[in-house]
């Protein structure tokens, strides 16, 4: 494949027809513009409507995570990753228990993994509803598809408040295994919202999906070329809408995923629509391994008892951990000295090595589209910052 | 044709209007401060200290050890160790907590501190009323404010406070059991020593 050069620099613009003098006008959109998901910073250099140039400045929501986990001994970080991507705690959890699990060589026990696996994708569909309705929110659409998105979420986060006793902290991974089991009936409910959820998901389809100002707003605009999402390090469903084939779920056969049948769901253009879809796509592929996990899930131990809670200290070493979180390829790096908290401490979040193809996907388009773009890209700030 | 996708999505609005007159289900707002949801058994919000018995101050299980102040990751927790010691509610000698501060405004609700007491003495609270006008010293909560009855644990925790109770039986029993045997052979063997509480755990296997 080969890799052709991305155009940086801004299109050089024609005078104006009458021969009047133009000029370029500079905005600052953001912190706190309500659509770039939070405290999110763009500096946009505009030729009329069009975007010549374009600077994210992030920091904002900065809190020294990383300094922090490394004052901390290793269970005392784990509450602090469900703050960086608060939409989604658990997979967080998950990909800082699986780094610290393979540091120190711990093992899973089967029930645990399946735990993981279904509170896990029960975060991806609740990440995706949400994302969906806040990417419609962002273009115009006030209120109700955000609104019939969050109905929805809101199944799930009952679920999760009822097992781990939070609905977005909920701190629920240990190393070894999960903090707790599930409560009475949790399963058949769990059972019965994933039932009910494709239901959600036609019914989403029918409201938008073949909307003709919808496809209007999101088709050919912001186009991710394959070259450049691998080139960037793009992973999760924003590398895959532009074509990359590419889920750790599948590459990485992390936990207990090479036991369900799913497939990876593919865009070809690369642009807002085939981004936006592509979270219909996957949340459909989410609800089969949720039935299948639902099915299968074995009675046992839900934590390797040779575990203890307190005085953790792992060899010296280091360890890599990722998993394919809603967002993209979630990673936390650890290195040991053998102490209680780990020497370095290092994050891998997908949704700022997303954004940093921002400008090359909003060069020349009008501002407007920006916010669908980024909308698209899905970021939370709290994981762009850390 | 053009604009049929469009006719499809409010067709589809229209039914969710209509569908809420008919459909019981679909109304899910709840007035909240007149109605509330059914109480959640996990729910959790900020610790409090499980005392048995009816005087807060003698039945208090917590004996200042210190464990959960160490192991809090934001630091919340201000203990100071009593010098002397004093009956519990079964008439055990025991330290207890001199000072016992948590800080609700640092707090993050985390319960590492439950996961951590090898005491039971510290659990979750559910209440999530705690508004102040005060956000320094009210938002400080000391000893007497953190103190809570076990029937109190017993009614928001039902479960878990009865598997509590159970397990901490089990250990009196067993103690009791073992302080007549232990006091009539003279020398005890040194493998009857407690296990240590903290071992380093992983690594090994690799």
């Amino acid at each position: 494949m080969s890799v052709t050069a991305y155009p940086t620099t801004p299109p050089i613009l024609e005078p104006a027809a009458d021969g009047s003098e133009t000029q370029l006008l500079e905005i600052s959109m953001g912190p706190q513009h309500p659509s770039t998901h939070g405290v999110f910073r763009m500096n946009v250099v505009l030729d009329g409507e069009r975007v010549v140039k374009l600077k994210p400045v992030f920091g904002y929501l900065h809190r020294n995570h990383e300094k922090i986990a490394e004052n901390e001994t290793y269970l005392g970080s784990m509450p602090y990753t469900d703050r960086l991507d608060y939409i989604c705690s658990i997979t967080n959890n998950w990909a800082y228990a699986l780094a610290v699990e393979k540091l120190a060589g711990i093992q899973v026990p089967e029930r645990a993994e399946y735990l993981r696996v279904i509170t896990g994708e029960l975060t991806r569909l609740q990440n995706h509803a949400s994302l969906i309705g806040f990417l419609l929110q962002d273009m115009g659409s006030s209120g109700t598809p955000l609104m019939y998105a969050f109905r929805e979420r809101e199944n799930i986060l009952d679920l999760f408040e009822a097992l781990t006793g939070s609905r977005m902290m909920c701190n629920y991974m240990r190393f070894g295994g999960c903090r707790v089991d599930t409560p009475a009936g949790w399963l058949e409910q769990a059972q019965k919202v994933v039932t009910e959820f494709p239901r959600f998901l036609d019914e989403y389809e029918n409201l938008l999906v073949g909307n003709e100002i919808l496809m209007e707003r999101t088709q050919g605009i912001g186009v991710l070329s394959p070259e450049l999402a691998i080139d960037s390090a793009i992973s999760g469903p924003m590398a895959r809408a532009s074509g990359v084939n590419y889920d750790i779920r599948k590459v990485d056969n992390y936990s207990i995923y090479s036991r369900f049948s799913f497939r990876v769901p593919l865009g070809s253009h690369g642009d807002v629509y085939d981004r936006y879809m592509i979270r219909f796509l996957e949340m459909r592929e989410s609800v089969k391994i949720l039935n299948e996990a639902m099915r299968d899930i074995p009675a046992g131990p839900i934590v390797d008892p040779k575990m203890r809670i307190r005085g953790f200290r792992p060899k010296p070493g280091e360890a890599y951990g990722r998993i394919e979180s809603p967002k993209g390829e979630l990673g936390f790096y650890l290195i040991s000295d053998g102490s209680t908290n780990p020497y370095r401490y290092r994050v891998r979040p997908p949704s700022l090595i997303n954004l940093t193809v921002l400008e090359d996907l909003c060069l020349g388009v009008n501002v407007a589209d920006v916010v669908a773009i980024l909308g698209s890209i899905d970021i939370v700030l709290g994981e762009v910052d850390r | 044709m053009v604009g049929e996708g469009i006719l499809k999505g409010l067709a589809e609005t229209a039914r969710n209007f209509f569908g809420s007159y008919v459909s019981k289900e679909r109304l899910t707002t709840v007035q909240y401060p007149e109605q509330r949801l059914p109480r959640i058994e996990a729910a959790r919000s900020f610790p409090f200290l499980v005392y048995d018995g009816s005087d807060w101050q003698q039945g208090m299980r917590c004996v200042g050890c210190q464990i959960c102040e160490k192991e809090c990751p934001p630091k919340c927790i201000l203990i100071e160790k009593s010098k002397d010691k004093k009956p519990d509610a079964v008439g055990k000698q025991q330290f207890y907590p001199a000072v016992f501060d948590i800080d609700i405004s640092v707090c993050m609700s985390c319960q590492i501190c439950v996961e951590v007491c090898p005491f039971d003495a510290i659990k979750m609270d559910v209440d999530v009323d705690l508004p102040t006008d005060n956000r320094f010293a009210g938002l400080l909560l000391d000893k007497q404010q953190l103190a809570k009855s076990n029937e109190y644990y017993h009614g928001i925790h039902p479960t878990e406070a009865a598997a509590v109770d159970a397990a901490l039986a089990a250990e009196r029993a067993k103690a009791q059991a073992k302080k007549p045997a232990a006091a009539t052979p003279p020398a005890a063997p040194p493998s009857a020593a407690p296990v240590p509480e903290a071992q380093p755990v992983g690594g090994e296997s690799k």
